[in-house]
């Protein structure tokens, strides 16, 4: 194991903004290995790699890697990536984001870029809060925890993420935490792989805000919490529904081919295109 | 020459999207709103037809998100849209030029606030597209008053949009946007179109925001061996978030001087009898037309007015009218809003002139008679 630290270190751009903003013990940290050890598994040139997000603590991950990176605006990321993909689609597009990013200011374009099914990477850390700003409920935080803006308990209910994406049209869904590192490590490469949108949440924590507002111990503990919690996919197949009350599953959820968007384009453009000479004066 | 040449019929709108195609857009992004929607489909139809590339998205940000993104993997791309779409658009416009990201939005401008008239003409957008996006912003709006020009201006906002790394706004308007009339185009080949530049160096030495003494840098795009850092964030020449002072300000030097120390290549001003004129109309985009036909029965009635035509709305052109102000006695600045390019007139001529606003904002044109009883009452 020990040569692991070494594959990722040779894809930070550590001369230049270390230390990093993330709190000692955050799982995002864990989640950018797990990506940068699948694209080096996959062989992926880093001149090819566009790394996109938008705000956040889980977006401020692409600034320390080095790829072609565009950290954008609050919850616009997959809405640009959607412009660099469709503009120069041989670009690995691989779009980071969070719960609040992702899924509040930015819900309508997570449920359309799916819809899309446009080949693009979604990496969706979810830490059930907006650490970033100190710890206010989003659309992750469960029902009657508590945030900065929930000090009475949230009173609304949480998103399942996966079963989302699932709806609004990806065809790769899949859900690791930062627990089980080589299972994210293994989905991430597989979502990377798959020819379509792709979600991957991951499930992480923030015990600097979420962890002590809700009295739920150190990074340690939250990550304990996650390993008792999780159950793989293909053990839930054999367990009885009680066995599964209040666990979430983990691995690939689901995996469809349906036609990607930029092929679908590239078949219109090869179909319509005229010469330049014929096209004048015609509509 | 012209005789040669295939004369059209085009609507507005259709003669912004040619301009597009002939300056060598090769993406758009949009969502469907009046008055600007032909453009979106003059552009669904023919972009592909030259290989280019459409997407509607879902809503006005994701359209000028999509924009920007494209923008930097290496396209010429445009969004159209009204004021609505406008406000939604100006965050992310702040972005653009922020990131120094060429694209060009145009907005057919719409009466407001809010829904407001979707089908009757307005010019009530001018002060947006100066002053929309959040933080200290130094725009680029151009403003057309005929099909001819709704497709040069549409050429022009893509090559100052390369040229300067930065988001230019075509601001048309209703009537233009759906009027048709006779143009004769320019050959492909009489058309200036300016690309921007690229970088000559290895990527080791690459800057993507190097500060220099022309204040525009070379744009390397994803994919092409330059790995950098875009961000919305105040960044160093590398692109990397700072919160050093004597960073913060270079860059936002950097962007303001890229516009200031190029008012002159920026600005374009049309006259018309201006040699002598005593009076002037100060009119811009649809209302410079019928200013034309009120000039030509106010000099049939020996009265010396001219007419001042600003093609290029921001930067403002303070030179020009700072000249002016020391010929004229009057300016009527004849807008479709309550004043807005009013109070920029007065500003510039420092109260040396007499300044008097002729505003219409009951979703109609103003008329030539309605610009000439103007001029026979100031002068």
């Amino acid at each position: 194991m020990e040569i692991i630290p070494a594959v990722t270190y040779t894809y930070l751009r550590s001369k230049k903004k270390f230390p990093n903003v993330w709190c000692a013990g955050c799982g995002i940290g864990i989640a950018l290995g797990a990506i940068i050890r699948a694209i080096d598994n996959l062989k992926l040139d880093r001149n090819d790699v566009a790394m996109v997000s938008g705000i956040g603590c889980s977006s401020r991950m692409p600034v320390y890697v080095d790829f072609n990176t565009l950290h954008t605006t609050h919850g616009r990321a997959l809405a640009f990536a959607t412009g660099v993909k469709l503009a120069n689609p041989k670009l690995k597009v691989i779009v980071i984001t969070g719960d609040g990013d992702g899924l509040a200011i930015g819900g309508n374009h997570f449920i359309h870029t799916c819809r899309r099914n446009i080949d693009i990477t979604t990496i969706l850390i979810n830490n059930s809060t907006y650490g970033m700003t100190g710890g206010q409920y989003s659309p992750t935080t469960p029902f009657m925890k508590i945030g900065t803006t929930a000090p009475y308990g949230n009173r609304e209910r949480d998103f399942d993420i996966c079963n989302l994406a699932k709806s609004a049209g990806a065809t790769f869904v899949a859900r690791g935490t930062v627990y089980h590192v080589t299972l994210l490590e293994k989905i991430v490469q597989q979502a990377i792989l798959k020819k379509g949108f792709s979600l991957v949440e991951v499930i992480s924590h923030c015990h600097t805000f979420y962890g002590r507002l809700n009295k739920e111990g150190t990074a340690v503990k939250m990550m304990e919490w996650q390993k008792e919690h999780a159950i793989p996919i293909q053990a839930a197949a054999k367990l009885p529904p009680e066995k599964l009350k209040d666990k979430f599953l983990i691995g690939t959820l689901w995996d469809v081919d349906f036609p990607e968007y930029c092929e679908e384009y590239d078949k219109v453009i090869a179909q319509f295109q005229v010469p330049p000479e014929d096209s004048e004066g015609k509509k | 020459m012209e005789q040669n040449k295939k004369a059209r019929i085009l609507q507005g709108n259709e003669a912004c999207a040619e301009g597009a195609l002939v300056a060598g857009a090769n993406f758009f992004a949009g969502y469907p709103i009046t008055p600007s929607t032909e453009i979106a489909e003059y552009l669904a139809r023919n972009l592909p037809r030259r290989g280019g590339k459409f997407i509607q998205m879902e809503d006005e940000i994701a359209s000028i998100a999509a924009v920007i993104g494209a923008s930097i993997a290496g396209a010429k791309a445009m969004t159209a849209t009204s004021g609505p779409g406008f406000s939604l658009m100006q965050e992310n416009i702040g972005y653009a030029y922020m990131a120094e990201v060429p694209c060009v939005i145009v907005d057919v401008q719409r009466g407001g606030p809010s829904t407001g008239l979707p089908t009757k003409v307005s010019q009530s957008d001018t002060m947006q597209a100066r002053w929309g996006t959040h933080g200290d912003y130094h725009a680029i709006a151009l403003a057309p008053s005929s099909v001819r020009e709704c497709f040069g201006l549409t050429i022009r906002a893509f090559n100052l949009a390369e040229k300067y790394r930065t988001p230019v706004i075509l601001l048309m308007d209703e009537v233009l946007g759906h009027m048709r009339e006779k143009v004769i185009l320019p050959e492909p080949d009489e058309i200036k179109v300016f690309n921007r530049m690229k970088p000559t160096v290895p990527p080791e030495w690459y800057q993507h925001f190097e500060i220099n003494p022309h204040f525009v840098s070379p744009m390397a795009s994803f994919g092409e061996g330059y790995r950098y850092n875009i961000t919305g964030l105040t960044h160093d020449p590398l692109g990397f978030p700072t919160s050093r002072p004597e960073e913060i300000e270079a860059k936002l030097n950097k962007l303001e001087k890229k516009i200031t120390s190029n008012v002159n290549d920026i600005v374009r001003v049309e006259e018309e009898f201006m040699e002598d004129a005593t009076i002037a109309v100060f009119a811009y985009g649809i209302v410079a037309r019928a200013a034309r036909q009120a000039i030509r029965m106010a000099q049939h009635k020996r009265i010396r007015v001219g007419l001042i035509q600003p093609l290029t709305i921001w930067p403002f052109p303070d030179i020009y009218m700072e000249q002016m102000s020391e010929q004229l006695e009057a300016i009527i600045v004849a807008e479709l809003n309550q004043g807005q390019l009013l109070g920029e007139v007065m500003r510039t001529n420092c109260g040396k002139t007499k300044v008097y606003g002729l505003n219409r904002f009951d979703g109609d044109i103003l008329t030539p008679e309605q610009i000439f009883a103007k001029i026979r009452e100031v002068r």
